[in-house]
């Protein structure tokens, strides 16, 4: 369902990779790649670029009428080894990030108009959701089979398409999901745009979860 | 008495030519490192002993390679998993001699080792697996 929803996000995104609809059944009988995830749960490898202008708030006006402030900053890390984790059904790197990245925006996860989190795989996105608060632990499933994570739900996730449509140019999939949060916040995110989008959200992974950052931002 | 071997995933393999599994025991706060770090992950002690660990263990999570490195690509699928040998002390690797359909979260397995030597530059050592 993740899948699913990404690529209905993709479809309109005219920067991202895979811009093709696909249906739950086709997601479902997709080959096994590493069980129990199949083709479609995986995300692509993908050539792109991103870019951000990062500058002071008295600055920013001199660049742009419409600038997105960073309201809060998180950062976590942990082991790199998955066997020296305690447990296999969350990333302590996001969890934490998240933590300190809400306390220093003075928001909660219920703020949150849209976000663009790390799915790398599906599994990932749902992880994201009980990580960073959109709902409690072991709810995520719910959640999306709800449609609380669609553009119009609770909060719209990876309405760029995210790492699985989007694409996943490993070293600018941080930035890109910044970018995309800024087209929200702007209103420039034409057929995908959230309705009155004022808070938003990245959450970026690397290594397995040793490596963890959140981002919320905020329009002018 | 044998000189220390010192803790790290080298001298861990060197066991593992052995038969043996040994994990780094912190005589500071009782951790197992497993495999070794020169360091404790826990308390950061580096007062350190060599410690013999059970072959048998538990299985914690797995999952079932379909699309594999071109290296494994004629053992799919095969597959491989986490395994608890004691309190703390985990270790990642294959999992054979059963057919993947057959594991269950919580089952016991055995370590095994490869009679061979592996054909790559470092670890020349054999490497070990889990079987029921």
């Amino acid at each position: 369902m993740v899948a699913v929803k990404n690529h209905h996000h993709g479809c309109m995104n005219p920067k991202a990779h895979m811009q093709k609809e696909v249906s739950l059944e086709k997601a479902m009988a997709s080959r096994v790649i590493a069980w129990p995830l199949k083709l479609y749960d995986c995300s692509l490898i993908t050539d792109g670029a991103s870019c951000l202008i990062l500058t002071k708030p008295e600055l920013a006006k001199t660049y742009t009428d419409s600038p997105v402030h960073i309201i809060g900053s998180g950062q976590a890390s942990d082991t790199i080894g998955l066997y020296e984790r305690d447990v296999y059904t969350t990333l302590n790197v996001g969890r934490l990030a998240a933590a300190e990245a809400y306390s220093m925006a003075g928001v909660s996860p219920a703020d949150i108009d849209t976000a663009e989190v790390h799915d790398c795989f599906t599994i990932a996105e749902i992880v994201a959701y009980e990580d960073l608060g959109f709902c409690k632990p072991g709810a995520g499933g719910q959640f999306i089979e709800e449609g609380q994570s669609h553009i119009g739900g609770e909060v719209a996730v990876c309405t760029s398409g995210g790492l699985k449509a989007k694409g996943h140019p490993v070293g600018a999939t941080g930035t890109a999901q910044a970018y995309e949060i800024y087209l929200q916040l702007t209103g420039q995110a034409g057929k995908r745009q959230v309705a009155d989008a004022e808070v938003g959200l990245t959450h970026n992974v690397g290594g397995l979860g040793a490596t963890g950052v959140v981002n919320v931002y905020k329009r002018d | 008495m044998d000189e220390i071997r010192p803790f790290t995933i080298e001298s861990f393999y060197s066991f593992v030519t052995e038969k043996k599994l040994m994990g780094a025991k912190c005589n500071n706060c009782g951790r197992t490192s497993l495999p070794p770090r020169p360091m404790c992950t826990a308390c950061r002690s580096t007062d350190l002993a060599w410690q013999e660990l059970p072959k048998q263990g538990t299985l914690l999570t797995y999952t079932v390679i379909h699309v594999a490195p071109d290296r494994f690509s004629d053992s799919t699928p095969y597959a491989v998993g986490i395994v608890e040998m004691k309190e703390n002390a985990r270790l990642p690797g294959a999992i054979r001699s059963i057919d993947p359909k057959d594991l269950k979260i919580g089952m016991q397995l055995t370590v095994a080792f490869d009679q061979e030597m592996v054909v790559e530059k470092w670890p020349q050592w054999p490497r070990y697996y889990f079987k029921p």
